[in-house]
């Protein structure tokens, strides 16, 4: 089973390189760009057919390694 | 005094690290990160480098290495753990430190010498040191400090603040600041001070010909502090 997760930078936490992204967007003429937040994102594929049990060892994965707490949000979609 | 420099594939302060710590007179092993064990050390140092080519998180990977559970082991018996550089991001990366080091607020590589301030000497590291602002060289993508304002001020209320950026006069301000990093800090210190973390190289200051002497007293002092 495949399961995705998109790990995202904090509100407040700094994006240099998203802000960045965003300037060079400006910079393109996509003058209506206000905010850029650069992520990650994996597919996990593990071998487990049922969901929530997939889904909760991959929530594991992400506390434990995918995702630093610290600056960093998960989501498993 | 016996120390082990832990190499890690993409390290590549290991060898400058094992001049250095030779040169004062540390009996220095080499171990490598798939090792399930440490020999007797009184010093771990984590080096500088690049462990699993900065993939995930800088020290991400290298903190699940094999060895890191000896290390965290020897660290919680009071051992002491010093992380140079890419050693301190595998140190937050662990949760021995607090925080994280994210990339460099201007996005740039940075190399060049900076001035740092000692904060506290209270400690085995800086205990007793002749001055209070050292020259080191720092070389690095991902040394921009970074933690909640509740750890941040536990680390205040701690004295955990081991070293900041600072001018050659001891000034701390954002021109001194080469990375963004809170409050300019460039290493601190776990609760029981006994593991170091911080972004300058002491080993790349140990000749007054090649660099400077600074880093040499840093590695003296630890010697004195442990006789």
């Amino acid at each position: 089973m495949k399961i995705k997760v998109i790990v995202t930078l904090k509100n407040g936490v700094l994006d240099p390189q998203g802000k960045a992204i965003q300037q060079t967007l400006n910079g393109m003429n996509f003058g209506n760009v206000e905010d850029v937040r650069q992520g990650k994102y994996f597919e996990i594929e593990v071998k487990e057919k049922d969901e929530k049990k997939a889904k909760s060892l991959v929530d594991d994965m992400c506390k434990k390694l995918l995702a630093n707490l610290v600056i960093e949000d998960y989501k498993i979609v | 005094m016996r120390s082990s420099v832990i190499i890690f594939p993409g390290s590549n302060c290991d060898r400058d690290m094992d001049v250095a710590l030779k040169k004062f007179g540390f009996k220095n092993q080499m171990v490598w990160h798939n090792d399930q064990s440490i020999p007797k050390s009184d010093l771990i140092v984590l080096p500088g480098g690049f462990s699993y080519g900065d993939y995930l998180r800088c020290g991400s990977i290298a903190s699940k290495s094999k060895i890191i559970k000896s290390v965290i082991d020897f660290a919680n018996s009071g051992g002491l753990v010093l992380g140079i550089c890419n050693g301190f991001q595998i140190l937050t990366e662990t949760g021995l430190l607090n925080g994280i080091l994210q990339q460099n607020k201007f996005l740039n590589f940075i190399c060049c010498n900076v001035f740092v301030k000692v904060k506290d000497k209270q400690n085995k590291y800086f205990k007793d040191l002749k001055k209070d602002v050292l020259e080191l060289h720092i070389a690095h993508n991902e040394g921009n400090y970074f933690c909640s304002d509740d750890e941040l001020k536990s680390l205040e209320d701690n004295n955990q603040i081991a070293v900041t950026y600072c001018g050659k006069d001891g000034s701390e301000n954002e021109t001194t600041n080469p990375n963004g990093a809170i409050k300019n800090i460039a290493g601190i210190f776990n609760k029981n001070k006994n593991v170091l973390g911080m972004m300058p190289h002491p080993e790349r200051m140990i000749d007054k010909y090649l660099s400077g002497e600074d880093g040499s007293l840093f590695f003296k002092n630890i010697l004195d502090n442990f006789k």
